[in-house]
């Protein structure tokens, strides 16, 4: 094969092996600002504490990473349950009208953030740290790549289609489309709205630590690297569309495959040209691609 | 007659009050000490930063996220015409040309971004201080090849009296505004946006004028503040803190008065410097408890709580009169 084909499907590949776990984050995101109405400033650090979690188990107890899947998982999953319970839903009812109440939470999740990246200052310190995992080359049609991205892409899409399996076929991803749509016919259609919140953002967490977990295997660790993801996700989910999720599963993809591109002409300028992408966007359609 | 009564005692009170604070502000370099001018010359900083993001975001209801971007425009313009290695420009010149240099950008920004709403418009501020920073960071890597930049030594006391003078000059414009027909439109576009167009108010000009005044005090006091900090690279100017810090001032002091977000600022400057000093290991922890609980407990801010409170004692001491009343 010549020589820039070659090149041509490393950035492809590449930038779908990065794609996919910005796709898991965005989705994690959407369902927690598309259905609870929460723009999660706080999300990317849940992402933080999913890959420490991975780091602390797979170097100190020597749980193999894959496992901590369904460790982490769970656990940010009750966590995010819980504090849409009781924050959110407190937030909620005390807001005169929704703008109110995306405005206060915006800032709420703000303070979170500095709780939980105090947290695990005081636990795993302000050092980066990084382990090795899968860590050996497979070779796709000329190109090398790692065998650890390969797993975190296949593991991304396994749980993003189970995740929308579950939302089109499941009574209760029937109950979540719904709220999604319109809160108060839902509720008066019998669906209990304050439980499809707090799943959606139980689910918005756990789908963030899973994102930790996998995404630990590549790269190093500090208690300040969430907000980068954050607001990665934010660009993503306006991409897709506020709300959609296969928007955001897509819209993570074309942002991977971007970032590798603009990675491939100069890598200081990766984070910038999402931003410069971004605001394009919401100037000339700010419903997102997928946006109805 | 009763009107003269009502605007007399208006002003007296609180003016006498401004007095009384002014003079103590303008004397304090003499009797306090040095450590004390520099933390109300901090304290100063995100009280400007808080009165000019309620100036536009309290009465139109948009919440700006650019306060960093135009607070960080005036630290680079400072970087840039105040070298350490000699001055190129006078210092009050360049505090107004950081200034300036921020409104245009919000002219700009504004033109182009206002008619987002609601979410929309936060999300796309905070998105204009990240693109800056990661500009900036890629300019001086490449174009420039710095690694940050040496502001001049100023003396202490002069960037305290420049900050107080942006400071009442702010104050000033503040009070102005909101009482005159600008202000009124602007709190009609707060109120509604489609009605505020339908009874004549130029929507889009009060919107971009007053979000260009606004970063004009941001970007000065951004100048003066370089002069403080003395080293600047992107990542210090284009903090995405300072997008963050006058809006949680400003709830937790209260936005319905002129002297809540003060009062706010006050208080939230002061705590975060001295958990910075003496906790700073449990700094963050406790400084993101504090706001979670603020926005939780004090969605009126403090201000709406002590007239609430006002309020109970009232209601107690009318009952309490009421019953001696019934008594006699």
């Amino acid at each position: 094969m010549p020589e820039s084909i070659v090149t041509i499907m490393d950035v492809a590949i590449g930038g779908l092996l990065l794609g996919g776990i910005y796709a898991l984050i965005a989705m994690g995101l959407s369902l927690q600002y598309g259905v609870a109405r929460v723009l999660n400033i706080s999300h990317g650090e849940f992402i933080m504490l999913g890959a420490f979690s991975t780091f602390t188990l797979y170097t100190v107890v020597g749980i193999n990473p894959l496992i901590c899947l369904a460790i982490v998982g769970p656990i940010a999953f009750i966590i995010g349950f819980l504090l849409q319970r009781t924050l959110f839903t407190q937030l909620r009812t005390s807001a005169p009208n929704p703008g109110a109440f995306e405005a206060s939470s915006l800032l709420a999740t703000f303070g979170l953030m500095y709780v939980i990246q105090g947290i695990a200052l005081q636990i795993w310190g302000a050092d980066y740290r990084a382990y090795t995992y899968l860590n050996f080359g497979v070779d796709l049609g000329g190109a090398i790549f790692s065998a650890n991205k390969l797993v975190i892409l296949g593991f991304a899409i396994g749980i993003g289609v189970a995740f929308y399996i579950f939302l089109a076929r499941t009574h209760m991803g029937k109950g979540i489309r719904s709220a999604a749509q319109d809160p108060t016919t839902a509720s008066l259609m019998g669906v209990n709205i304050n439980r499809v919140l707090a799943l959606c953002f139980g689910f918005g967490a756990a789908m963030a630590g899973l994102a930790g977990v996998l995404y630990s295997m590549r790269i190093p660790l500090n208690p300040a690297m969430g907000l980068q993801y954050t607001l990665i996700a934010i660009i993503i989910i306006v991409l897709g569309g506020l709300g959609s999720i296969p928007g955001a599963f897509i819209g993570g993809l074309i942002l991977g495959i971007i970032g590798e591109i603009v990675t491939y002409i100069d890598p200081s300028l990766s984070l910038a040209a999402y931003y410069f992408i971004f605001m394009l966007l919401l100037l000339v359609r700010p419903k997102g691609i997928f946006g109805k | 007659m009763n009107i003269t009564r009502f605007t007399s005692k208006g002003f007296l009170i609180p003016g006498l009050i401004s007095l009384v604070i002014l003079i103590a502000l303008v004397t304090l370099p003499f009797y306090g000490s040095l450590y004390n001018v520099i933390m109300v010359t901090s304290i100063l900083m995100y009280i400007i930063l808080t009165v000019s993001w309620v100036l536009f975001s309290g009465p139109t209801g948009y919440m700006s996220l650019a306060t960093a971007a135009f607070f960080g425009i005036g630290i680079y313009a400072s970087a840039i015409f105040l070298p350490n290695t000699g001055a190129i420009l006078p210092l009050l010149v360049v505090v107004v040309i950081g200034g300036l240099v921020s409104s245009l950008v919000a002219l700009g920004v504004g033109a182009l971004t206002l008619r987002l709403r609601g979410i929309y418009f936060a999300i796309f501020t905070f998105g204009l201080v990240v693109l800056i920073l990661e500009l900036g960071n890629w300019w001086e890597h490449t174009v420039t090849h710095t690694r940050g930049r040496f502001v001049m030594l100023v003396d202490n006391d002069v960037i305290f009296y420049i900050m107080l003078a942006i400071f009442v000059l702010l104050m000033l414009t503040t009070y102005l505004i909101r009482r005159s027909k600008f202000g009124l439109a602007m709190r009609s576009i707060g109120e509604n946006e489609e009605a505020a167009a339908h009874i004549g108010v130029n929507v889009t000009m009060v919107k971009v004028i007053t979000f260009a005044i606004s970063a004009f005090f941001m970007g000065a006091a951004g100048v003066i503040w370089a002069t403080k900090l003395t080293y600047v690279d992107p990542y210090v100017a284009f903090n995405p803190l300072f997008s963050f810090m006058p809006v949680l001032m400003a709830i937790f002091g209260g936005m319905g008065q002129i002297y809540g977000p003060v009062i706010g600022a006050v208080i939230f400057a002061y705590l975060q410097e001295k958990l910075q000093t003496e906790f700073p290991y449990y700094y963050m922890l406790i400084f993101g408890f504090v706001l979670v609980a603020a926005i939780l407990y004090l969605p009126d801010g403090l201000i709406g709580l002590i007239q609430k409170l006002w309020r109970l004692i009232r209601r107690w001491r009318k009952g309490g009169a009421a019953k001696q009343d019934a008594n006699t």
